[in-house]
């Protein structure tokens, strides 16, 4: 059984985070036990622009990784959604580690004009690109290859993640529906006969101080999911002993690196957590 | 707290019970719309592991169930006029009315009211009551004015439920061949007096008995004739046995609102695996614990409820399915021998192993493994033989005996029976990457190292077709300065790739010639397995899937005319094991389907194929693989049992238990074995 890392969210996509909050949140995660800064995105929501945010963060930070955990990939075009993460890895000097995915929320495809039917071939089309278009088409800044994972949950997005990316962004959920994805993704990995083995991200929401505040905000997030929303709310790991049950069960699963997203924009829960993790 | 249950089942009796037990001062109302003593259905089975969770969660209904059980640990197998009995299994049944009875009345006792005859209107719902339970089964009325994310799709075969009076002393499989086709039952004890006997068969073979037009009356006789020497001399009996489809229910959400689903409503799982009383039973525990882990709040619980019941059922329903569809299939699997079929059977759900058999039933696996051994070997098991796994048998595959069944891709041995190489191309047009070798004269030292350490040589050969100058292997992204590529026809495999020209008759003579060059230099080299590629969306595989293949000439009408002319004149010069990597499915609208993967199969056999490798998905794409552990395996027991040609398999299998099964249960003959990683092996 390897270490797994831990990495933090940012809050970026709490409404109503304050702009110094989620800077002094990115400063404070580069002096603690974290990996890596990571952050969520959506369109439609009081939220922040997951490049954006990563920009930030990058000007605060010097070690952890800065990650976006997922992207939803085709709300951009290719060639704009390569400008911005390869500014991001400009910007902090190739900590960039670039999660894809299509999301799942309607209305952030319909308020961008995409159409949500071709998503999946269009998420293809875009990691084709990053991955070899892009050398020709003279969008930069000149990068070395960036770290890309996908997620998802269907056998398209496991045979993506295996034909495009260097690993498997998990969407959530307790271990063992992480350990079935992560088995799904190594049989993908040998499936292409890649060497070696897809690197696996994991992620859980924390709310240790004020769990009733955190679960309000995962329903209201999750509100496009319908009654699903209940069962993330429930997922919200509001205690010292569930955080270290879910950290210990990602590990056992083979996580390398296990994102732990805030459900509560207050510097204190951060704090809490550090302690956790101590 | 108020709860209206709608349907005096199990689940829904079992759950007044629960929560009245749990806290009096519920008011719990349980509505049905029959008479209290209707019968529906003859005994329904549990396993060990219910019965503790029925025994924590109430005792004096437990006891009382466990003390009117039919008990046993066998189960028959007849089977071509054989009985197979393999022991050290825990079934135990219970006449499903009899249950109802000890249901019924230890609710009442705890003050549950109960309303027999009583039609409840949907509309009449949620809103007077805290919680409404719909435990009316798997067509719920209830459900159906709700919001559940509802699927109902038939699965598996035609299947009748009888009675009989002949008391079984073992869960028993019987298999009866007739001119119209395979009939199978599921018989198994549930009293002192009675069995329950369902009769299932394909809807082919349904319709071809006239069972689809007969009378209730004329059905029965049908089967009471047709399994007579079974039966010896008692006689089916009826309750409603009429023919039905069994009803594949799943639900996206289990509540809406405050109205929640349990049991058949939320739902079901193939007969065959014997699970349906089971997990109702199972849902009404959970539920109910979900009221003690959140007494003040419903959603909560249900919620609650929701996540603890939702994952073990999907892995019931996967195994059901799985057990299904091998009930669909089985009268493919009449020619393999006894120990074999009951073997196959045995573990047709996932959920038995060679592992797990060895310990329910160390004489079944010894007896398994010695047949295994000696058939592989040209000799007959004697009384008391023993002999290792099935992984460790040798195969004799044309001149050549390989001395296990361990296939391994590159590399060391590593124990393996085979290795095989990675991709090598007929030519430099024909590579993956810059980095994919091209057939030489340098492999003798290869070969040479791969018999030293004792397993059998394979080279595997290919042309990449459009899928070629590509950056690195997997990764379909065009190379900056790539080589012209050619296809069945001009349609381009990946975003950005580049468009490969539609292979001409004199490109298809240059390549058969190519693959001819290769065969000659890899018997010269000492391999002794050439597997041809014919599948990952490469150059013949692209002649065989509808999908890339567009042509309007001959090879449009006849896919297979280049690929088998390529296999013919490599068979001609090849002396060695023959194998063919062949795409079973295309996983893809529109593509190549199971069927005529397997007539494929039968094709290259007929050209000489030894040895088809089974492979799917990647003819374009977009495929949409359904990766499991294991996921190639029912496609290699297809081919290797419909086409009737030996298979090699891998599809992710990572454990020699995993191999065990497969190729005991005559799924595949080899397997490509793919251990992950493990820091064990790093200590020394």
């Amino acid at each position: 059984m390897s270490h797994v890392r831990v990495g933090i969210g940012l809050p970026n996509t709490i409404p109503g985070t304050p702009g110094a909050l989620l800077v002094e949140w990115a400063r404070r995660a580069d002096t603690g036990p974290f990996s890596t800064v990571a952050v969520l995105d959506r369109l439609v929501y009081d939220s922040v622009d997951p490049f954006a945010a990563l920009s930030a963060a990058s000007a605060v930070t010097e070690r952890v990784r800065l990650a976006t955990n997922i992207a939803i990939g085709p709300l951009r075009s290719p060639a704009m959604l390569a400008k911005q993460a390869l500014s991001v890895d400009a910007l902090s000097d190739g900590r960039l580690t670039l999660g894809l995915g299509v999301g799942a929320r309607r209305d952030d495809y319909a308020a961008a004009g995409v159409d949500r039917r071709t998503r999946g071939a269009v998420l293809s089309e875009q990691l084709a690109y990053l991955r070899g278009q892009l050398d020709e088409s003279g969008v930069g800044p000149a990068r070395p290859p960036v770290e890309l994972l996908v997620g998802g949950a269907s056998g398209a997005a496991f045979a993506r993640v295996a034909r495009y990316a260097d690993g498997y962004a998990h969407g959530g959920g307790p271990p063992r529906a992480f350990g079935s994805a992560a088995a799904r993704a190594r049989a993908a990995w040998r499936d292409l006969e890649r060497p070696g083995e897809p690197i696996l991200w994991g992620q859980g929401y924390f709310a240790l101080g004020d769990p009733d505040r955190g679960s309000a905000y995962l329903r209201d997030y999750y509100a496009f999911t319908g009654p699903f929303a209940e069962k993330i709310a429930a997922g919200n790991l509001t205690s010292a002993r569930a955080v270290k049950d879910f950290v210990r069960g990602y590990e056992a699963q083979g996580c390398d690196e296990l994102i732990l997203y805030p459900t509560v924009a207050d510097l204190d829960d951060l704090a809490r957590l550090v302690e956790v993790l101590a | 707290m108020r709860v209206r249950v709608v349907g005096a089942g199990p689940s829904g009796l079992y759950l007044a019970i629960l929560l009245k037990k749990a806290d009096p001062a519920h008011e719990i109302t349980v509505l049905e719309r029959n008479a209290p003593d209707a019968t529906f259905g003859w005994g329904v089975v549990f396993s060990e592991e219910t019965l503790g969770a029925l025994r924590d969660a109430d005792y004096p209904t437990h006891l009382e169930i466990t003390d009117s059980f039919a008990r046993w640990s066998a189960i028959d197998i007849r089977y071509q006029g054989q009985v197979l009995r393999s022991t050290g299994h825990t079934f135990s049944a219970i006449r499903r009315t009899h249950l109802l009875d000890i249901l019924q009345r230890r609710a009442r006792e705890l003050g549950v009211a109960l309303r027999f005859d009583t039609e409840v209107a949907a509309e009449e719902s949620a809103e007077d009551v805290d919680l409404v339970v719909a435990a009316d089964g798997a067509n719920s009325a209830l459900r159906r004015a709700g919001s559940f994310g509802t699927t109902s799709r038939p699965q598996g075969c035609k299947y009748v439920w009888f009675g009989t009076d002949l008391v079984f002393d073992a869960f028993t499989f019987i298999f009866e061949q007739t001119e119209f086709g395979l009939f199978q039952v599921h018989a198994y004890p549930f009293d002192e007096h009675t069995s329950t006997f369902i009769v299932e068969t394909t809807e082919q073979t349904w319709r071809r008995a006239g069972l689809d037009t007969m009378s209730e009356q004329d059905s029965i006789a049908f089967c009471s004739e047709l399994f007579a020497s079974h039966l010896d001399g008692h006689r089916l009996m009826s309750n409603r046995s009429v023919w039905l489809d069994f009803p594949l229910v799943r639900n996206r959400s289990w509540h809406d609102g405050n109205v929640v689903l349990v049991g058949d409503a939320a739902h079901t799982a193939h007969f065959s695996i014997g699970s349906g009383t089971k997990l109702a039973m199972e849902d009404a525990i959970g539920l109910a614990n979900g009221f003690v882990r959140h007494p003040g709040s419903v959603e909560q619980a249900l919620v609650d409820y929701e996540l603890e019941r939702q994952p073990v059922v999907d892995r019931f329903q996967q195994a059901a399915g799985d057990s299904a569809a091998y009930f669909g299939r089985v009268r493919h699997y009449q020619s393999l021998a006894p120990i074999q079929f009951a073997f196959n059977l045995l573990t047709r759900s996932g959920r038995i192993s060679h592992a797990n058999l060895t310990q329910r039933d160390p004489q079944l696996i010894r007896v398994l493994d010695a047949w295994f051994t000696a058939t592989a070997t040209g000799q007959t098991a004697l009384p008391g033989s023993v002999a290792p796994p099935p992984m460790f048998a040798p195969l004799r595959l044309g001149e050549k005996t390989v001395r296990n069944r361990i296939v391994r891709v590159g590399g060391p041995a590593g124990g393996a029976g085979l290795v095989l190489t990675g991709l090598v191309a007929v030519s430099a047009e024909g590579r993956t990457t810059e980095d994919c070798p091209v057939m030489d004269d340098s492999w003798a030292p290869h070969v040479a190292g791969v018999h030293a350490a004792g397993a059998l040589a394979g080279l595997r050969l290919g042309h990449a077709g459009r899928r070629g100058a590509v950056r690195s292997s997997g990764v379909d992204v065009a190379l900056r300065a790539g080589w012209p590529l050619v296809s069945a026809s001009p349609l381009r495999y990946a975003p950005f790739g580049a468009v490969p020209a539609e292979l001409t008759e004199q490109g298809m003579e240059r390549v058969r010639a190519e693959f001819v060059t290769a065969a000659r230099r890899a018997a010269a080299a000492g391999f002794d397995v050439l597997e041809l590629d014919l599948a990952d969306g490469y150059l013949l595989a692209s002649f065989l899937s509808p999908l890339a293949n567009r042509r309007t000439d001959v090879h449009g009408t006849d896919r297979l005319r280049f690929p088998l002319s390529v296999v013919d004149d490599v068979r001609a010069v090849w002396p060695g094991v023959l194998a063919a990597r062949l795409t079973a499915t295309d996983w893809a609208r529109g593509g190549l389907g199971v069927a005529e993967g397997i007539e494929h199969a039968r094709a290259l056999a007929e050209h000489g194929v030894d040895l088809v490798h089974v492979r799917a998905g990647h003819s374009s794409g977009t495929s949409r693989p359904e990766y499991r552990r294991g996921y190639l395996t029912t496609l290699s027991d297809r081919i290797r049992n419909e086409a009737g040609v030996p298979t090699l398999v891998g599809g992710y299998l990572t454990t020699p238990d995993e191999v065990n099964t497969v190729v005991a249960a005559g799924r595949a003959d080899l397997c490509l074995f793919e251990p992950p990683p493990t820091p064990l092996e790093a200590v020394p």
